[in-house]
C-alpha cells in the first residue's frame, strides 16, 4: 500500500510543474496511467495469491461485527468466537489452514458464487429457499428463538400475543420470517442485535432472535429478561458453493470427527451453549463438558463502562483498525477523485465538443451514471460482473464504482464551466490565429478551472463520505471500523464522535489546498491589491 | 481607386446568411495596402458579419476573400468544407488581426501574458522575444509599465489599446476593427482612434467598422457605406460627406452631421 501511494505523488507532480508545456491530453494519461498501474499491481497480487493455492488453505468467509458468540473479535482485536473454534477444527481434520475472509452479512452468498473463498460459517440457517442457492453441511448446532423482553413484563406464551407489538430482530434471518408470518406484529429489523436490545421498553416491545444471540447480547442486561417457550428450531449449517459437492463431504467427514471425539461438545460447553437439544442431537450427555468460561469473559466485558479514561484505553488498542480505516479512505478516495476528474473532462470535452455521435454517447453515459444509485453501481460491479468473467479484487471495484460514479458529475461541472466562458474568449484566441484546441487549452480551460474549482472540492468532500459505500464490497474503511469498534465496545456514541472527527481531519487539508488555490487564481484579488492608475 | 491586381483585400460577390435570413447579399470590394478603410451603416446592416466573414469568423457562404495571398472561395450550393477551406481559413487569421468592441482580453492573465500568449503558442517564438515584442508594442501603444497588471485593473481605453497590442503580436498584414470604440467612455475614445492613426501612419492596411463618422471623415482613405446587406457607396473620405453618390447614403450622415 506504501508504494504505490509514493508513486502517484512523484507522477503527478510532473503536470503541476510545467501546466504550459504538457498537453491536457498528457496530463490526462499520465493521470490514467497513475491509476492503472496502482490497479496492476493489484489485480496480478490478486493473482498470484491464488498461484500460492499449493498449501490449499480452507478459505472460510463471516460477517464478524458485531457477531458474538459465532465469530468476532474480541476486546484485544483477536478473532474468537464458537465458529471460529469449530472452522479451525474442521480444518485441522482436513489437513488444512484455515484463512478467514471477512465480508458483509449481505455479501457472505453471493461471494460464494465469486469464489472468493470456499465456504461462509456465520449462524446461517439451513433452509429450502437457501438450499437452492447453496449447498449446505449438516448442522454444526442446532437452537431456536428466543424472545426478550424489559423486566416485568406479563409472560408471553406463544407469538400471537404479541399481537399490535413492535417487534426487534436482524435483516434476514428465521425470526424475522416468523415475525412476518404472525399476523398484527410489527417486525423492525436491525443491522446490529446491540442496537435491537437497547431498543427494547422505547421504540420496541421485545427482541426475538437467535438463543445464542440473546444469551450473550440481551443476557448481561439486568434490565431485559428472556420470556416464552422456544420458537421454532433453527440449524446452522456451513455453506458452499452449489460447484463444490466434494468439499461438502469432506466437511461432513470432519465434523462427524469432531462431534465423536466430544470436541464439539467442550468447544459449546466453554462457551455456554451446551444445549439439551445439542446433547439430543449429538446422542450425549446434556451436562457441559467444560465451565462456560468464555461466555463469562464476554459478560464482564459487556458490563465494563467506566469514564472518560477507559474509554479512551479502549480506543488505543482500537488504534490499528482506524488507522488502517482512515488510510484507506484516503487511498480510495484520492485514487477514484482523480479517476473521476481524468474521465469527467474527457466526458465533458466529449458532450461540448464533440460531434454529434460522440457527444450523445457522453450524455447517455452520465444519465445512465448520475440516476443510478452508487450503491447499486458498486454491487454490479463487484458481484455482477464476475457473470460476465470480469472478478475484480476488492479495492479496484470500490475504485472503479466511485470514480466511475463521480466522472459524471465532474463531467457535468466542468461542462458547466466550460460554457460559462464567454464565447468572446474563444474567438479572441481564435483570430490571433490559435487552432480550436490551442484555444480550448491556452484560453478556455484555464479560466474554466478557476470556475469549477469550488463544487469539485465540493464534490471531492462528498465523496470522501459516500467511500464509506466500499464496505459493501467488504473493504473495511474508516466506517467499517466504527461498525467494528462500536459493536466491539457497545459504545455508538463516543466512537461515533471520534471517527466522525477523523473524517473531518481527513477532508480539511484538501478543502484548504483549493481554498489557497482559489485565492491564488483569482484576478479579482489581485486587482484590489494594486490599484488602478487611471 | 486602384485596381484589384494591386489590392491586398479582395473580396468578391461574398453572400452570407444565419438560417433562412440573408445578411450579406453579395458584397465586393477592394483595399489597397496601407489604407485606412471606414465601414459605416446603420445597425442590422452586415457591417460586422462583413468583417467577421473577412476573418473566417464567420464562414462565407459563397464568394471569394482573398487577403495578402491567401484566398477563401465558395461556390453557391457547395454544402460541405474539405479540410483545406479549414486550412486556408486558420492560415487567413494568422495573416488578419481583429479588434473586438469588448476588447476579449483574457482576464486570468497579465497584459504582458496576452500579449505573448499566440507568439509562444502559434508562431512558437522564444519566450525572450514574444516578451521583447510585447514590451515594445506595449510602449507604442503608450502602455509601457502596465505590463504586469490585469485586464480588470485597466481602463476601457487602456485594454483596447492593450487589445489592438495583442492583434499586433501576431505581424498581421491587415488589422480589422469590430466597433472599436463603442464600448468605452467618450472620454476615452480618443487615446484609441490616435493608436489607429499613428498605425495608418506606419503604412498599416486597417479595415474599421465604426460609428465614429467624425473618426471616419477624418482618418479615412475611404469609407464604405453598406445598408441591408449590400455595399450602397464606396467613396473617398471627403466625397461622401460633401456629395454623397447615393440618397440612402445622404439620408444616414444627414442625421450625424
Amino acid at each position: 500500500m506504501k508504494e504505490p501511494a509514493g508513486s502517484f505523488t512523484s507522477s503527478f507532480k510532473i503536470p503541476l510543474k510545467s501546466p504550459f508545456k504538457m498537453k491536457p491530453q498528457t496530463f490526462l494519461l499520465s493521470c490514467l496511467a497513475v491509476i492503472l498501474s496502482l490497479l496492476i499491481p493489484r489485480v496480478s497480487v490478486a493473482a498470484e495469491a491464488k498461484d500460492t493455492n499449493a498449501k490449499f488453505p480452507l478459505r472460510w468467509a463471516a460477517a464478524v461485527d458485531s457477531n458474538a458468540p459465532f465469530a468476532f473479535y474480541d476486546k484485544n482485536n483477536r478473532l474468537t468466537g464458537f465458529e471460529y473454534e469449530i472452522i479451525a477444527g474442521i480444518a485441522r481434520h482436513m489437513g488444512r489452514e484455515p484463512k478467514f475472509i471477512q465480508n458483509s452479512w449481505e455479501g457472505l452468498i453471493p461471494g460464494l458464487g465469486r469464489d472468493l473463498y470456499d465456504c461462509v460459517i456465520c449462524g446461517i440457517e439451513i433452509t429450502s429457499e437457501k438450499a437452492q442457492e447453496v449447498l449446505f453441511s449438516d448442522p454444526y448446532y442446532i437452537t431456536f428463538e428466543q424472545l426478550v423482553v424489559a423486566k416485568g413484563t406479563p409472560p408471553i406464551n406463544s407469538l400471537a400475543e404479541l399481537s399490535g407489538r413492535t417487534v426487534g430482530t436482524l435483516e434476514q434471518t428465521a425470526a424475522l420470517k416468523m415475525l412476518e408470518q404472525t399476523p398484527n406484529v410489527i417486525p423492525k429489523s436491525y443491522s446490529e442485535e446491540i442496537n435491537a436490545y437497547k431498543d427494547i421498553g422505547s421504540r420496541l416491545y421485545g427482541v426475538l432472535l437467535d438463543y445464542p444471540i440473546a444469551k450473550y447480547y440481551a443476557g448481561p442486561m439486568p434490565e431485559l429478561e428472556f420470556t416464552g417457550p422456544p420458537f421454532g428450531k433453527i440449524s446452522y449449517g456451513i455453506a458452499v458453493s452449489r460447484s463444490h459437492p466434494e468439499l461438502i463431504q469432506q466437511i461432513n467427514a470432519a465434523l462427524a470427527k469432531m462431534v465423536a471425539s466430544g470436541e464439539l461438545r467442550d468447544i459449546l460447553s466453554r462457551w455456554g451453549l451446551w444445549t439439551p437439544t445439542m446433547a439430543e442431537a449429538c446422542k450425549q450427555t446434556a451436562e457441559p463438558s467444560l465451565p462456560d468460561t468464555e461466555y463469562r469473559a464476554f459478560a464482564a466485558q459487556m458490563e465494563l463502562h467506566g469514564g472518560i479514561v477507559a474509554h479512551l484505553k479502549r480506543y488505543l488498542v482500537y488504534w490499528p483498525v482506524i488507522l488502517r480505516g482512515a488510510i484507506l479512505t484516503l487511498e480510495i478516495s484520492v485514487l477514484s477523485m482523480l479517476l473521476a476528474i481524468a474521465l469527467g473532462f474527457l466526458l465533458a470535452l466529449m458532450r461540448v465538443y464533440g460531434p454529434f455521435p460522440i457527444s450523445q454517447v457522453a450524455t447517455l453515459y452520465i444519465e445512465l451514471v448520475r440516476g443510478t444509485p452508487l450503491l447499486i453501481q458498486l454491487l454490479f460491479i463487484f458481484y455482477g460482473l464476475p457473470n460476465i468473467g470480469i472478478r475484480l479484487d476488492p479495492f479496484v471495484a470500490g475504485l472503479l464504482g466511485l470514480g466511475l460514479n463521480y466522472a459524471a458529475y465532474e463531467a457535468e461541472n466542468y461542462r458547466a464551466g466550460l460554457l460559462a466562458i464567454p464565447k468572446g474568449q474563444m474567438e479572441a484566441a481564435r483570430a490571433l490565429g490559435m487552432t480550436h484546441h490551442q484555444g480550448l487549452r491556452y484560453v478556455v480551460i484555464p479560466q474554466a478551472f478557476r470556475l469549477v474549482l469550488p463544487p469539485v472540492t465540493n464534490d471531492f468532500i462528498s465523496l470522501l463520505k459516500d467511500s464509506s459505500l466500499v464496505s459493501a464490497v467488504t473493504l473495511i474503511d474508516l466506517t467499517g471500523a466504527y461498525t467494528r469498534i462500536a459493536t466491539q465496545t457497545f459504545d455508538y456514541f463516543g466512537t461515533g464522535l471520534l471517527i466522525a472527527a477523523i473524517y473531518l481531519l481527513i477532508g480539511l487539508p484538501f478543502v484548504r489546498l483549493a481554498g489557497w488555490l482559489e485565492s491564488r487564481l483569482s484576478t479579482d484579488k489581485r486587482a484590489s491589491e494594486q490599484k488602478p492608475s487611471f | 481607386m486602384s485596381g484589384a491586381e494591386n489590392s491586398i483585400v479582395h473580396v468578391r460577390d461574398l453572400r452570407k446568411g444565419f438560417g433562412d435570413t440573408p445578411v450579406l447579399k453579395g458584397v465586393g470590394f477592394d483595399v489597397d495596402q496601407g489604407d485606412l478603410i471606414s465601414i459605416i451603416g446603420p445597425s442590422g446592416c452586415g457591417k460586422s458579419t462583413l468583417l467577421r466573414c473577412l476573418n473566417a469568423l464567420e464562414t462565407l457562404d459563397s464568394g471569394e476573400i482573398r487577403i495578402a495571398g491567401v484566398t477563401l472561395k465558395r461556390s453557391e450550393g457547395e454544402r460541405k468544407l474539405d479540410s483545406h477551406f479549414h486550412e486556408l481559413a486558420h492560415e487567413l487569421r494568422q495573416r488578419v488581426g481583429m479588434v473586438f468592441q469588448q476588447f476579449n482580453l483574457f482576464p486570468n492573465k497579465t497584459i504582458l501574458e496576452n500579449i505573448t500568449l499566440a507568439p509562444l503558442v502559434v508562431k512558437e517564438e522564444p519566450r525572450e522575444v514574444a516578451e521583447e515584442n510585447a514590451l515594445r508594442l506595449l510602449e507604442k501603444v503608450g502602455l509601457g509599465g502596465f505590463a504586469n497588471r490585469f485586464p480588470a485593473q485597466l481602463s476601457g481605453g487602456q485594454q483596447q489599446r492593450a487589445a489592438i497590442a495583442r492583434a499586433l503580436a501576431m505581424s498581421p498584414k491587415v488589422m480589422l476593427y469590430d466597433e472599436p470604440t463603442s464600448a468605452l467612455d467618450p472620454m476615452l475614445v480618443d487615446e484609441v482612434l490616435s493608436v489607429m492613426k499613428g498605425l495608418d501612419n506606419d503604412g498599416m492596411t486597417q479595415i474599421v467598422v465604426t460609428h465614429e463618422i467624425r473618426f471616419a471623415r477624418d482618418a479615412s482613405d475611404r469609407i464604405i457605406y453598406m445598408e441591408q446587406g449590400e455595399i450602397v457607396e464606396i467613396s473617398d473620405e471627403d466625397e461622401i460627406f460633401t456629395n454623397p453618390k447615393d440618397e440612402r447614403t445622404r439620408r444616414f450622415l444627414h442625421k450625424f452631421l
